[in-house]
């Protein structure tokens, strides 16, 4: 990442091989630069550290007028959200967090830290738990994501893993709480009968500043009932 | 007292949304067109903007405006300002920019040009009252709650008399005194005499605090993160700008401040005010981790001093402490007033001396953070009576005891003034505890030692106010029968704000199921509440709920004798009916005649000593029901202590240092158990807190740049589900306090500051005793004990180790 510099508006960020006008005196961009943030480096550095995205500073959340170019058939993936399948036009460095929540207005998932520390935006896909925050979307356009919002059934009726949420008082504040419940079905889904010390294992991902960490554990084993 | 809702169970109604992601935080809000606004942080502790060349940003495209230091209210010196043209910490907003999508926004923000001047700083408190120390503002280097901005130095003579190892004392800010703490420590047997340090630690709310504002029609609506409704708003306002009427707010959720986001801060005003600039355009401004870390919040550390004289039972003769206060950057929080009232509140100390010194630093902007003071001294002051009860012979419950206040608070008192104090049983809460841990037989395993792991016990008090008085209540009564609450508290995640609600209820007789809260913001028509923080809603908030319900009960009353004669004395309330026995009128119909009455029967007339915003409350839903609203005037002549005590048992890994938590046991003092539910998970939440405030949290700076060294969670780490144990304990004493018409007072602060304690002393002894004199009390600190080593750090270094 030796190339991993700080912002230059000369340079053109969009992985791919285009060069475009902009500005008003029609300067012509620079060739993109493949060290700077190639597809592979942006991965591996996500895969190596997850501080990548943190360092990078912002979210590449949303797809300005500039950005979207003769690119945009690359672009275009098919990702499955809670069983909706959605045709989206998504940069190759967007994260799954900042597709969930800011293109399919899946507000549950949460950003805590958005450098895979704290869990607040966990995720499945394929039923594995993965911190959407630091996957690119891309990374995962085929396989079926599940987030919190695709929890409880459709009808409205709550996972055995939310009621014990409910009955045990696992939230407190509830920020987390989205991400603790993710955590909770997707272990249970494996593993539907934990030990306790399992189920902490399994949670151990996902930071409660609250400490509720007790009553979180209480309502994963009294769900493991029910399931 | 039998209550048919307090004491009991239930489930909080935002708790579905929670569990389901429906709960909108601040950042969840959406709104047509919105801009988004970052931010250019100060690359530097402390600078002068030297000038600001916006060229190359305003091309960026998709670049909308920025809001320039220039352009907003400067605040009084050692305020905390809302963009800075010398910012005194790093990170510290210097202009924001909104764009058309946020990595314009980045975009543009990076490609300003910000000359600046780098301006002497400071991070540690003891280097800036060197006789030639930095200070960490321009005008002085000490400030604080009733403190004007001031140059204190202390002399060459101060810090050589007191070397490396103890705390220099030189000129305080504060100080007071009472009785004769010499004449103390000569009757004592044992006097103890220590120097110690207590790092700062950031909040960490795992929801940034992310805002979005937008103006319509004169009016600025801001969707944004705090603790407090109610209470938050009219400063907000003043930050804008705007009067109060015309700030429309909306908290329904707060992803944890734990103090930090107590009330209103700058940061939530930004979007707002870029928002004006944009002609009201809505302003997204997503904060980001590290950008809350520089501009949340974190609590003061101390370096200090305390000398401790003990009779031969453990009685506290005398206490001379002295604590230095890294302020941070702003006049902060009056912790070190803090530290001085929790010694006599929890020690009961017959004389006592207490100085204080809060000094600034270039350090994160501090605030009050869960205890602030009172958890510290906890840390600082606990390993003491250790030390002290090692040297009596006298076991560590009973010096605490000896000591603690109990039976209701008889003999005890407060602070400086040594006032009164509602209720106190912190003696009943050790006994308790102690008891129900089995610490006689438990303790005696001390320094068992398996394979690499040694057994430690320990255990501490700690202590917090919990409640005020002169807040409004409002309820009311729809001709659907239902009972609405009006609450201004916040939703911070103790779910106080539905168990104070609850009050309301039991007054009126009602089924828990035909009752609303309202909450959330100011369209919910709030009344005024104090903020929720300071452990105080349970008795402030129930006294107001508990006034406007009798005020509703009078009122139902009197419209049942208008309707079927007689006086109001008559009647009675039974099963949402208001009956004299013979004529009966259910509350849905006494809420429909209400109407037809209006005058003050529907919010037509109100008490005039009610508080203006409650008095809008009122006025926004006047007609619609029978509308009580009432003025806590109940009595209140002496402080509320939460009080807790905490007891644990470790096993401290001599070759790694690492400290394992087998058991814990946290018993509150908190008047009447309004929520046991809630109550238990605040006994651990706070346990589990304190467990990472006594053994990883910590700040650290770059001495050379003052630049912040462990802002990532991973490194200044709160506790995980693999740090704590499968269970942690809780128990009340469950003894109403005197002077709340229910009996309850709060209790969430020192829940953390009586189990970092007990951690704290628990590793002291199973190293056998030995005194830290630092929090957090890290691995390394615990490998050098076990080795025989010295530590690696100075004795009274901060911010640096």
């Amino acid at each position: 990442m030796d190339n991993y510099g700080p912002y230059d508006p000369s340079v053109d960020y969009s992985p791919g091989p285009a060069t475009r006008e902009v500005g008003p005196e029609g300067d012509k961009i620079k060739p993109w630069k493949p060290l700077h943030m190639s597809r592979r480096n942006f991965l591996r550095g996500v895969v190596c550290s997850g501080t990548v995205i943190a360092s990078a500073g912002f979210l590449f959340s949303t797809t300005s007028a500039a950005r979207a170019d003769a690119r945009a058939v690359e672009r275009m993936i098919t990702l499955t959200v809670n069983g909706k399948t959605h045709r989206l036009d998504v940069p190759p460095n967007e994260t799954l967090a900042t597709t969930i929540r800011y293109r399919l207005g899946l507000t549950g998932t949460k950003i805590g830290c958005n450098q895979a520390e704290c869990g607040a935006c966990t995720v499945m896909s394929g039923g594995t738990t993965i911190y959407s925050c630091s996957t690119l979307t891309h990374r995962v356009r085929d396989s079926e994501i599940v987030t919190v919002e695709g929890i409880a059934s459709p009808d409205g009726t709550l996972h055995p893993v939310q009621q014990a949420f409910i009955d045990e008082l696992g939230p407190q504040c509830g920020f987390c709480t989205p991400g603790q419940v993710v955590a909770a079905v997707a272990l249970l889904n494996k593993t539907p009968k934990p030990t306790v010390e399992q189920a902490r294992m399994a949670m151990s991902g996902n930071l409660c500043r609250c400490g509720a960490y007790d009553h979180y554990l209480r309502g994963v084993m009294k769900a493991a009932e029910k399931v | 007292m039998t209550y048919r809702l307090i004491g009991k169970n239930f489930t909080p109604p935002d708790l579905e949304a929670k569990v389901t992601g429906s709960a909108k935080y601040a950042e969840d809000f959406r709104a047509d067109g919105m801009a988004h606004v970052k931010f250019y942080g100060s690359p530097m502790p402390h600078g002068r903007v030297k000038s600001i060349d916006m060229s190359a940003a305003e091309k960026v495209p998709g670049f909308l405006g920025a809001l320039l230091p220039d352009e907003v209210k400067a605040p009084a010196p050692g305020g905390f300002a809302i963009l800075h043209n010398e910012p005194t910490y790093f990170g510290a907003p210097i202009l924001a920019i909104a764009a058309e999508t946020e990595q314009a926004a980045a975009d543009a923000v990076a490609a300003v040009k910000v000359e600046m001047e780098l301006l002497p700083f400071v991070v540690d408190p003891l280097d800036s009252l060197k006789p030639d120390g930095p200070n960490a503002l321009s005008g002085g280097n000490v400030a604080g709650r009733g403190i004007d901005l001031q140059e204190v130095k202390w002399t060459g003579k101060d810090f050589a008399l007191a070397g490396d190892d103890r705390m220099p004392m030189g000129k305080a800010a504060v100080e007071w005194a009472f009785g004769d703490i010499e004449a103390g420590f000569s009757a004592a047997k044992v006097v103890i005499e220590e120097s110690f340090v207590h790092a700062t630690n950031s909040h960490h709310a795992m929801e940034p605090r992310s805002a979005a504002a937008y103006w319509e029609n004169g009016k600025c609506n801001v969707w944004g993160s705090t603790q407090s409704t109610a209470f938050a708003q009219p400063g907000l306002a003043r930050m804008i700008g705007v009067e109060p009427s015309d700030l429309v707010f909306v908290a329904e959720y707060c992803g944890g401040g734990f103090g930090g986001k107590a009330s209103s801060y700058p940061l939530m005003a930004l979007p707002a005010l870029v928002s004006k600039k944009l002609g009201g355009r809505p302003c997204l401004l997503r904060v980001t981790r590290n950008e809350e870390y520089d501009n949340g919040m974190a609590r003061s550390g101390f370096q200090g001093y305390a000398k401790l004289g003990f009779a031969e039972n453990g009685r506290l003769l005398a206490a001379d402490v002295f604590v230095v206060q890294d302020l941070g950057p702003t006049s902060g929080f009056p912790d070190f007033n803090n530290v001085g009232n929790a010694t006599v509140m929890v020690f009961q100390p017959e004389n006592m001396r207490f100085r204080a010194v809060p000094v600034l630093t270039n350090t994160v902007p501090k605030g009050a953070q869960r205890g602030p003071g009172e958890n510290q001294t906890a840390n600082m002051l606990e390993p003491l009576f250790d030390k002290a009860a090692r040297e009596l012979g006298l076991d560590r419950v009973a010096i605490r005891m000896v000591n603690a206040p109990g039976n209701g608070g008889e003999g005890a008192v407060y602070g400086k003034d040594r006032s009164n104090v509602t209720s106190a049983y912190l003696r009943e809460a050790l006994e308790q505890g102690a008891a129900k841990f089995n610490w006689a037989e438990r303790s005696a395993q001390s320094g068992m030692r398996n394979g690499s792991k040694v057994r430690g016990y320990g255990v501490a008090s700690a202590y917090h106010t919990a409640g005020s008085n002169g807040f409004d209540g409002l309820v009311r009564i729809t001709p659907d029968g239902i009972l609405h609450v009006h609450t201004g508290i916040g939703n911070l995640g103790t779910f106080s704000y539905a168990s104070t609600s609850r009050v309301a209820a039991e007054v009126l007789g009602y089924d828990w199921d035909r009752v609303v809260i309202e909450r959330g913001g100011t369209l919910k028509h709030i009344p005024w509440n104090l903020g929720q923080f300071g452990s105080n809603t349970n008795f402030t908030m129930t006294r107001t709920n508990f006034v406007a319900a009798t005020a509703a009960a009078e009122m139902l009353k009197e419209i049942a004798a208008a309707t079927h004669g007689g006086t109001a004395a008559d009647y009675e309330l039974k099963d949402e009916t208001v009956t004299n026995g013979t004529a009966t009128m259910t509350f849905a119909e006494a809420a429909q005649k209400a109407i037809e009455m209006g005058g003050k029967y529907a919010g037509h007339e109100v008490p005039e000593e009610l508080n203006p915003m409650t008095k809008g409350a009122v006025a926004g839903v006047a007609g619609t029901g029978l509308v009580a609203a009432a003025k806590d005037t109940l009595p209140k002549d002496g402080t509320v202590p939460a009080l807790a005590a905490g007891f644990i048992e470790v096993d401290v890994d001599m070759e790694t240092g690492k400290v394992e938590i087998l058991d814990y046991l946290g018993v509150a003092d908190c008047g009447t158990v309004i929520h046991p539910q809630g109550l238990a998970a605040q006994v651990r939440g706070g346990a589990i807190m304190g467990f990472g405030l006594a053994t990883t949290e910590r700040q650290v700076y770059d001495p050379a740049y003052g630049r912040p060294n462990a802002k990532a969670l991973y490194q200044a780490k709160p506790a995980s589900y693999l740090d704590v144990p499968e269970t942690l304990g809780w128990d009340a004493v469950d003894l109403p306090d005197a002077q709340n018409p229910m009996g309850m007072k709060g209790i969430g602060e020192p829940l953390e500051g009586c189990a970092s304690a007990a951690l704290i002393t628990a590793i002291s002894d199973a190293l056998g005793g030995h005194v830290f004199n630092r929090t957090p009390v890290v691995t390394d600190m615990i490998v050098n004990v076990a080795n025989g080593r010295e530590q690696s750090h100075k004795p009274l270094a901060t911010n640096t180790v």
